[in-house]
């Protein structure tokens, strides 16, 4: 049987060659090489109160690093990020800047070429990895000991802050390997690499940090007996829950959810293994429709369309990203909700309907039509899955307060799990690091 | 187009732009590309006296200071004069005037500070034929060490001296090349005059060390983790070298003396600006270093476009027009009051206005939440800081404030009769206008 191409009908592996895979998932943005790093710095205006510091959800002094990186000294300017930002190098490579710092740069908006703050900042924060330093020490053992629950940005953010503060942490995790959707998460052309893990292997050189895998909350772990057993508990457990479709013919083979997929693709040591389909429909309109839709296209599908409810602007996706994933050959059709997935027992159309907004109300024109689809990623938001029902919830996500203190003593939560903010790799870090300094300000009696 | 033809001391060339006496000019192979890629002129590197040439160091001769994108902005140099033989040189420079008898080539000379010396070398020198000389009163490295160049351009007396000797013995055109390393380089041009000087160019290189690294503790460029001083050159020193070329040209002692300019001329603006503040043409080194002899055809018709844009049918049309408008800070018109003025259309809000002036001058800019920034005219004493940090072009200018107008800063009228200092009650040696 010879290799599979895009042209191979149903779900199969190996529609590219590991050359050609190899190139489709190489860094999305490549490192910047010294001289290009010094152009790119010498653009920055070193504004007063700059636009891009307002933007970062973690407040990096962006013109400040951007000048340590222009004079010669990135492990300083690594130092300016890492202080506010401790996954730096990963907010670096997947955050949306074009929707924050680099958007409200005023080069963006003068002349429609921002300085590529996240380019440099991957620059600092490389060198100073590569480097093999960690910039930041513990201070004297406070003699408490916290736990943190997700080892995901906010968690690994929390943890990292409270043993800075010399308090200990247990960080527990689900799932067998930390890293919450840095390493689950996130399309692999933005975290080449092994990145993720190498940033925890590095993160974790602080110290006073003990990580747990394989550590469920509400399996192996319960919130009661940890908030007995530690001083102060950090929630920090991402969206577990997956939205349903509610659509005919949902339960089908080759229905699956786009998160997944995308960490089945994270964590494949061969991707000419990793099986995809001829005709691949993403239904959703954000970040993970596209990491998806990209992913498959990537991996040799020959059709790839993301279907969405809403209008463009609407997409959670932003337009740098759209743009993407159109540059890849990805089709995205707006304005269609799906009504059935159709097939014998595996899908092989999905069936969507026409939609128009009646002032923000959304509904179907009664035109329908069908896409040939083997395989459809439904990436139509997650949700809290699993968390204790001890806590007081807003809508849908844990209640806390500015620094992500919860209703009950002693339990802080932050990132995607916690009410508040966008649920971005950035937001999730400054999420964690606030609540970090509130934990420690409790425990050291500051409150 | 304008005809850019240029006489200078009687010497013609098809435009002001010559190369200065410096390593683009020390071969014949070099001066025939200069000449084949369109330079007027050329001075040819300075030629020492007859015996063993001087050597050079092994090592770097160049160091450099950069600005974004690693463009050059200054080059500092410890190269020595010609490191050939004499004959050589006086060979290739008969060659090259018999080939290109419509160029210019001027014969730089550095030799001891002796009556025969200069009486030795001036006959060979007038036998190839070249077009004048230039006397190198000006390198500030290493020949300086042995009494020659800059240390010769040090005293006006030296100057007079061996401008007098030359002047007896070549029957061309005598340059005597100034050095910026000097407190008045007026007495230096005086000395030149009086010596029977036909003309003056500068500056010469400036002394200076482009940097120290670090890890070896050695000024750069490093021999074997030693550094000496080198001329200094390029952009960088051009607003020294028009502040020197315009001292001599409005020097009522000097007046009249031909100036060849020479600093930092990189575009054929540099080259207008110099010309309007006195100089009949214009030298360039660092450029051509920097970017191969190519560079003269951007010169040539940038400095022929603007001419045709403004009229100008000659070289000698604008030559010094600027001069009459360089004066003493004492004759500034204090009843000329200006403000800064922020155009909020072409405005991208950096904020650097506004750090500028609130950190470091008057508090004369206003910030708002929503990043507007506005000038207070009742605090802005028109220094032009926010103009020239500003990034945008034109963004922020400086508007006159008309006559009759009350400044909001001082509560007085603005008085449309030119007043300066001399006249201001505030001067203890003003003297009343009657």
């Amino acid at each position: 049987m010879p290799d599979a191409t895009p042209l191979t009908s149903g779900i199969a592996p190996g529609r590219l060659s590991a050359e050609t895979l190899s190139d489709n998932f190489d860094d999305l943005h490549a490192a910047y090489a010294p001289h290009e790093a010094a152009v790119a710095a010498d653009r920055c205006y070193f504004c007063h109160d700059a636009p891009c510091m307002t933007a970062c959800p973690t407040d990096i002094d962006i013109p400040l690093f951007i000048r340590q990186i222009q004079t010669g000294t990135p492990e300083a300017a690594a130092k300016t990020i890492l202080g506010q930002n401790i996954l730096g190098g990963m907010c670096a490579r997947v955050c949306p800047t074009e929707t924050l710092c680099e958007e409200v740069c005023v080069r963006e908006v003068a002349e429609g070429k921002p300085v590529e703050i996240g380019r440099l900042q991957r620059f600092a924060t490389d060198a100073l990895m590569a480097a093999k330093k960690h910039p930041f020490s513990r201070a004297p053992s406070t003699g408490k000991h916290v736990a943190v629950v997700g080892a995901g940005p906010a968690g690994l953010s929390c943890a990292h802050r409270l043993a800075m503060h010399g308090h200990d942490v247990t960080l527990l995790d689900a799932r067998p390997k930390a890293g919450g959707l840095n390493e689950f998460g996130i399309a692999a052309y933005k975290s080449t690499d092994d990145f993720a893990a190498q940033e925890i292997d590095w993160l974790l050189k602080i110290g006073g940090i003990t990580v747990e895998t394989g550590q469920r909350l509400g399996a192996e772990r319960n919130l009661a007996d940890l908030q007995n057993e530690f001083d102060a508990v950090f929630l920090g457990i991402g969206l577990a829950g997956v939205n349903a479709l509610r659509a005919e013919g949902e339960d089908q083979d080759g229905v699956s959810d786009a998160v997944s997929f995308i960490a089945d693709l994270r964590q494949a040591s061969d991707l000419t293994k990793l099986p995809v389909g001829r005709n691949v429909v993403v239904i959703g309109g954000g970040m993970t429709a596209v990491d998806a839709a990209v992913q498959s296209k990537l991996l040799g599908a020959q059709n790839v369309s993301i279907v969405y409810r809403r209008g463009l602007d609407q997409m959670g996706a932003s337009t740098f990203e759209q743009d993407l994933a159109t540059s890849k050959g990805v089709r995205i059709i707006p304005n269609a909700q799906p009504v059935a997935l159709h097939g014998n027992g595996a899908v092989s159309e999905a069936e969507f309907e026409y939609t128009t907004s009646d002032g923000g109300t959304l509904k179907g024109t009664g035109e329908t039509f069908r896409l040939e689809a083997d395989q459809v990623f439904k990436a139509i938001g997650q949700s809290l899955g699993g968390a204790p029902d001890t806590l007081d919830f807003e809508g849908s996500k844990i209640a806390v307060s500015d620094t992500g203190a919860t209703s009950l003593k002693g339990v802080w939560a932050g990132g995607d799990c916690a009410s508040g903010g966008d649920d971005l790799t950035v937001t999730a870090v400054a999420e964690g690091r606030d609540a970090a300094e509130d934990i420690h300000a409790t425990l050291t009696g500051g409150k | 187009m304008a005809d850019l033809t240029t006489d200078f001391l009687g010497i013609k060339s098809p435009n002001p732009f010559w190369l200065a006496s410096a390593p683009p000019t020390d071969k014949e192979y070099n001066v025939r590309r200069a000449f084949e890629a369109g330079w007027g002129g050329v001075v040819w590197k300075t030629l020492g006296a007859e015996g063993p040439p001087v050597v050079n160091v092994n090592g770097p001769r160049y160091g450099a200071i950069y600005g974004a994108d690693r463009r050059l902005l200054g080059l500092n140099n410890i190269e020595l004069i010609t490191d050939r033989p004499l004959q050589t040189n006086l060979d290739e420079i008969t060659r090259v005037k018999a080939d290109y008898p419509d160029r210019a080539i001027i014969v730089s000379l550095m030799v001891p500070c002796e009556e025969q010396a200069w009486k030795d070398i001036l006959p060979l020198v007038e036998a190839t034929g070249a077009d004048g000389i230039e006397l190198n009163f000006g390198c500030p490295h290493g020949m300086s060490e042995r009494g020659m160049g800059a240390a010769v351009g040090q005293v006006p007396e030296y100057i007079e001296m061996v401008t007098r000797w030359c002047k007896q013995y070549y029957s061309k055109p005598v340059i005597v090349k100034l050095t910026p390393n000097i407190t008045d380089v007026r007495k230096p041009a005086e000395a030149a005059m009086r010596g029977g000087a036909d003309a003056v160019s500068l500056i010469n290189t400036i002394n200076s060390i482009t940097s120290v690294n670090l890890d070896s503790m050695s000024p750069e460029p490093s021999i074997d983790g030693k550094g000496s001083h080198g001329g200094y050159c390029g952009p960088a020193v051009k607003p020294i070298a028009m502040s020197m070329v315009s001292e001599i040209a409005r020097n009522p002692e000097t007046n009249g003396l031909p100036i060849s300019g020479i600093g930092g001329v990189t575009t054929w603006r540099d080259a207008a600006e110099f010309m309007a503040l006195g100089c009949g043409n214009v030298q360039v080194c660092t450029a051509a270093m920097t970017y191969g002899f190519k560079v003269v055809e951007e010169m040539i018709s940038g400095l022929s476009e603007w001419m045709d844009e403004k009229g100008y049918s000659s070289t000698s049309d604008f030559v010094g027009m600027a001069v009459p408008n360089v004066t003493d800070w004492q004759f500034l018109n204090l009843n000329y009051v200006a403000k800064a003025e922020i155009d909020q259309d072409a405005c991208i809000k950096c904020g650097r206005c506004f750090a500028a002036c609130e950190d470091t001058s008057h508090q004369a800019i206003s910030m708002s939440e929503e990043r507007v920034f506005e000038v207070i005219d009742a605090e802005c004493v028109a220094c032009n800081l926010c103009v020239d940090v500003c990034p945008i072009e034109d963004c922020i200018t400086m508007v006159q404030m008309e006559p009759g107008e009350i400044d909001p800063r001082t509560g007085k009228v603005v008085e449309e009769e030119y007043a300066n200092w001399t006249t201001h009650p505030n001067n203890p040696g003003a003297c009343a206008a009657e």
